[in-house]
């Protein structure tokens, strides 16, 4: 994908290659559409039907009961605590798997996916046994407002952490070079330099681990429990449901089913800025590097770079 | 010999480059590593034969076993309907592309518990849009394992399609039109060039996808009402031992499943060197 499109045999048709005959992309669009409709789209539209069962009025009287506003105001405290301390410490880990050299390096980077991996229910039990009444390190903080928070930490580490990585990996250093010749200490270097470059990364990264973090259940039941003071969102919709109030259950999920979709169009615009911001970098401050750079944002570069 | 210079300015001082070590690696070790190996202490803090017959009771057998149906199910249904929804959206125009997108990544950023919730609504049989009708040809869907296969195949639907997106995008076409100017039909380009050149791709949706529907808490409580030896994996298991205040099956539950996520992170890891080769 280095060399500039025109320049390939296949430069007729460049979207050609394994298409399916003419009826099985009918059949196939078919499939897609009715199993997206069946899995996803209808059971929504089953959860916004009931939210509105009966009535806006009740709708709004159900979001905002004091039990409910209060559950959405600390899903929504936490949430932003946890994707700032992530941000900092995100960008911290990252730059040491690249950066740095300590033994157990390759161990390091691959435990950082291991909130991914281990159920959040499991997460929960054993930062209980962690940071419970019966800690090993003295430190009891079950069942309060920062146990939501830690919990929610466990969780949401590897989205920062593994936006930031390809970005510093690809990060051309004669900047660096340049800046420390002309005299700039390290912390200017990463202010001025460094910093400005991960910005892309750094966002969607926050902006995956914030959407992760208001919609976080499993994680947060057993460690912050479903006290009136620590109950996030999620876990006061659980309990609704066990009462039998399905309406305001409904109601309150309708409130997160909003923050995740404009979370994903937070996304989706970090990511197209993103690949704009890199392609700008590419024709005109920094040599592009070839073949390192994201296909989608290549094709358009090169369009770019033949004017 | 460029990066060996560069690596002297930033974090060049000994003392800054030891405190960010000692920020960033212990920050993991209380956040990660620390809970990983209390699993092991917890579990055996009393032997191996009080975890060892919690886990090997019926009900532990049984949610260990449920949790396997839900992988058989759900996993090969998300991979076929992955790998077909990728190759639409990278190879196939169309106007509905944008929309199939960003419904894919729905399931990402949504609550399990809303999903749980709408799966609930949807299938209630007092009520729900689908579930009197179903009720009424014998078909439970809600608190059996119908209901908990949907929630398990709603969050874990992205993974497959989002890992073989970017690889289909990669491979590039040339080698599939080689072949079908060849004379191979579109069939035979699919299994022989294309499938070939992106199963690393697919096969590391595939174990995200795995590790996803074995963890599924949120959703699979709300649709399974968690009734012990019928409705309940080994996730729902390890939180109604935990509330029976049954340590041993709680702590030997969750080490299965952590071992379970470390057999994840080796697979992971694994792919992704052969995806990179």
């Amino acid at each position: 994908m280095e060399a500039n499109p025109a320049a390939l045999p296949n430069s007729a048709s460049p979207r050609a290659g394994f298409r399916l005959p003419g009826v099985g992309v009918g059949l196939g669009r078919g499939y897609v559409v009715l199993y997206l409709s069946l899995m996803v789209l209808i059971p929504l539209a089953a959860l916004v039907d009931e939210s509105l069962s009966s009535g806006l009025g009740n709708f709004w009287d159900q979001v905002s009961s004091p039990q409910a506003v209060r559950s959405l105001e600390l899903t929504l405290v936490a949430s932003l605590i946890v994707v700032a301390i992530n941000a900092v410490f995100g960008t911290i880990i990252a730059w040491l798997l690249v950066r740095d050299e300590f033994p157990g390096k390759a161990a390091v980077n691959a435990i950082i996916d291991l909130p991914f991996a281990l159920p959040t229910i499991v997460a929960s039990l054993t930062l209980l046994a962690l940071y419970g009444n019966e800690s090993p390190f003295g430190i009891d903080i079950a069942f309060t407002r920062t146990a939501v928070v830690v919990a929610l930490l466990f969780v949401t580490l590897p989205f920062v952490v593994r936006a930031v990585q390809p970005l510093l990996i690809e990060m051309d250093r004669e900047m660096e070079e340049a800046a420390a010749s002309l005299g700039a200490s390290g912390f200017t270097i990463f202010r001025r330099i460094i910093f400005p470059n991960l910005i892309p990364g750094l966002a969607a990264g926050v902006a995956l681990a914030f959407a992760r973090a208001l919609g976080e259940f499993g994680s947060v039941l057993i460690f912050a429990g479903g006290l009136p003071d620590t109950q996030v969102s999620s876990v006061f919709i659980r309990s609704q449901v066990e009462s039998g109030n399905e309406t305001g259950a409904a109601a309150v999920s309708m409130v997160l089913l909003f923050a995740s979709l404009l979370c994903l169009a937070a996304i989706s615009l970090i990511q197209r800025w993103g690949s704009r911001h890199e392609r700008s970098a590419g024709g005109g401050l920094v040599m592009p590097m070839a073949g390192e750079m994201p296909s989608e944002a290549e094709e358009k570069g090169d369009a770019d770079e033949l004017r | 010999m460029s990066s060996a210079s560069a690596r002297s300015h930033v974090g060049s001082g000994a003392v800054s480059r030891w405190s960010l070590r000692i920020l960033g690696l212990g920050f993991l070790a209380l956040l990660l590593v620390a809970p990983l190996v209390i699993i092991f202490f917890e579990t055996f803090k009393d032997g191996v034969q009080p975890p060892l017959d919690a886990i090997t009771s019926p009900n532990g057998l049984h949610a260990l076993k449920l949790s396997l149906l839900m992988v058989a199910i759900a996993v090969p249904l998300n991979t076929v309907f992955g790998v077909a929804c990728a190759l639409l959206l990278v190879r196939h125009k169309w106007k509905g592309n944008a929309l199939i997108d960003s419904v894919i990544n729905l399931p990402f950023a949504l609550s399990p518990v809303v999903i749980g919730l709408a799966l609930y609504l949807l299938y209630s049989t007092n009520g729900g849009w689908f579930g009197p009708t179903l009720a009424e040809a014998g078909l439970e869907v809600l608190f059996s394992v119908p209901g908990m296969v949907l929630a398990s195949i709603f969050v874990s639907l992205p993974f497959v399609v989002r890992e073989t997106v970017p690889v289909l995008q990669e491979i590039g076409t040339e080698q599939e039109q080689a072949a079908s100017t060849l004379g191979a039909n579109a069939w035979q380009t699919f299994w022989r060039v294309t499938l070939p050149a992106i199963r690393w791709g697919v096969a590391y949706g595939v174990v995200l996808t795995t590790a996803r529907v074995l963890g599924e808490f949120g959703a699979v409580t709300i649709v399974s009402g968690s009734i012990s030896g019928k409705t309940e994996t080994l996730p729902l298991f390890v939180s109604k031992e935990f509330e029976r205040f049954s340590e041993p099956g709680a702590y030997g539950a969750s080490l299965v499943l952590a071992l379970l996520a470390l057999m994840t992170l080796l697979a992971m890891n694994l792919l992704k060197r052969k995806e990179d080769a």
